[in-house]
């Protein structure tokens, strides 16, 4: 799990507006099919709310580790 | 002569500018410090006056200045457009083929509204995020007697609360014109709740169900056919309209993209504490223009400046420029045409809701008039 290749890593800690759910769908806009977004998000709702809008949106959800303090979240872009 | 060069006329250039003459100003006269304010506009546009114009609140003229009248003595303007940024050198190269070379730069170059991200945006969709959209929204709401009415959300985008001061101000608008039976508004949002901010999705949220407003969440525009009218999410989803009102992603300047130091979107990689440009000592970057998960607002340049001006009075003064920006963000936000509420953060503080209030919407209308003295450094 953790052996995949991030190629984009989102720093989104301590930050409300936009938020690391904001953040990821304005990353995955402009990244290349297949590349992977991670995200580091301080808010705890992030590890589920990222999980059920990549489901919608038809991306693939990778990962969710949970860190001291932080979540690292990785998604790949799927279409 | 050590030169400082601000590139961009907008709130946070402006307010670095006017705060460095003030700081610098013995330096400055004696011809040891120059600071130049490079911007391509003549005239300053205060944009939160854009809302205002597109409910017919106030014409464009009220939220407009000469730039040059806005700037303390001891700041130099150079009413040109750049070209091209190059670090390597330390210069600026503009567009009329002169060119500016610098000891410190602060880009402030900001974010720019793109109609053209998204298949079918700019024929089938109105705006209030440039004079020219709002003024074209307020006529076309002015001429509309029924209809649905439909509001989306692109990413990123400069100050995130504005679509929903934009859909509680359409309903009371259209309450007040005595119409607001005859039109269905419909609020899309590209997350699971109605705004970023959590404490502000809680309080819009009864509002939204007192006022018939309804929403849906997870809607990330795909395209838009502006001969049938609909609107199509990438989650799947549509909707038919009468009037799409939307707020288009942003992008950086072009002037970052065609020196190369942007990312994907144009946006400078910033150290989110320094404010400096990744990888450079010399350049900082404010506002909109850095590449940080934050809101893109005026006050966060506002906050920002304090940072950036302070490092840059202790690099000149060979003092330890150790300043940090703690995150700050600080937003009033229109609760409908009477009342307003406001929201403030930082890197460690999160986001606690304000009950709305007539006398925080004065205050709000009050700032509009404050902006021109804060944006001279004076607040």
């Amino acid at each position: 799990m953790s052996q995949v290749a991030v190629d984009k890593t989102i720093d989104a800690r301590g930050t409300y507006c936009p938020g690391p759910l904001m953040e990821l769908i304005k990353t995955l806009k402009t990244a290349p099919l297949q590349s992977v977004i991670e995200v580091w998000s301080s808010d705890s709702g992030s590890s589920t709310d990222i999980p059920v809008w990549v489901k919608k949106a038809g991306h693939e959800f990778v990962y969710s580790i949970e860190e001291k303090g932080y979540w690292r979240i990785a998604v790949r872009k799927a279409r | 002569m050590r030169r400082i060069a601000i590139l961009g006329g907008g709130v946070g250039g402006t307010m670095v500018a006017n705060r460095l003459a003030r700081e610098l100003r013995e330096e400055i006269a004696r011809s040891e410090v120059e600071v130049v304010l490079v911007g391509e506009e003549a005239n300053h546009t205060y944009q939160p006056g854009f809302l205002y114009i597109a409910f017919n609140q106030a014409p464009l003229e009220r939220f407009v200045r000469p730039q040059a009248s806005l700037l303390v003595s001891g700041v130099r303007f150079l009413n040109v457009r750049a070209k091209k940024i190059d670090t390597a050198s330390n210069s600026l190269q503009f567009e009329n083929g002169d060119s500016l070379t610098y000891d410190f730069l602060v880009i402030a170059t900001g974010s720019h509204p793109s109609m053209d991200t998204v298949t079918g945006l700019k024929e089938g969709a109105h705006s209030f995020y440039t004079a020219e959209q709002s003024i074209a929204l307020r006529n076309a709401l002015a001429s509309m007697e029924s209809g649905r009415i439909v509001i989306g959300v692109d990413v990123p985008h400069k100050c995130p609360v504005a679509v929903l001061e934009f859909t509680l101000m359409l309903d009371e608008y259209l309450r007040k014109r005595g119409k607001r039976e005859q039109f269905e508004i419909i609020y899309t949002y590209p997350i699971g709740r109605l705004h970023s901010l959590v404490p502000v999705a809680n309080w819009v949220e009864p509002e939204f169900e007192r006022r018939g407003i309804q929403s849906e969440f997870f809607f990330n525009v795909d395209n838009v056919d502006p001969d049938k009218k609909i609107i199509e999410s990438l989650e799947g989803s549509s909707y038919s309209y009468d009037l799409l009102v939307m707020v288009p992603a942003h992008r950086g300047a072009k002037v970052i993209m065609d020196s190369g130091i942007g990312d994907e979107s144009g946006f400078v990689p910033t150290d989110r504490y320094s404010l400096r440009m990744k990888g450079s000592d010399n350049v900082f970057v404010i506002g909109d223009a850095t590449d940080l998960p934050i809101s893109k607002a005026g006050s966060t340049a506002h906050y920002e400046a304090d940072t950036i001006v302070a490092n840059l009075v202790d690099e000149l003064h060979g003092l330890p420029a150790d300043h940090q920006y703690d995150g700050k963000v600080y937003c009033f936000i229109e609760g409908g045409l009477d009342k307003a509420t406001y929201i403030a953060f930082s890197y460690t503080e999160p986001p606690k809701p304000t009950a709305p209030s007539e006398l925080l919407h004065w205050f709000k209308l009050m700032y509009n008039e404050i902006y021109w003295l804060s944006v001279r450094g004076l607040l």
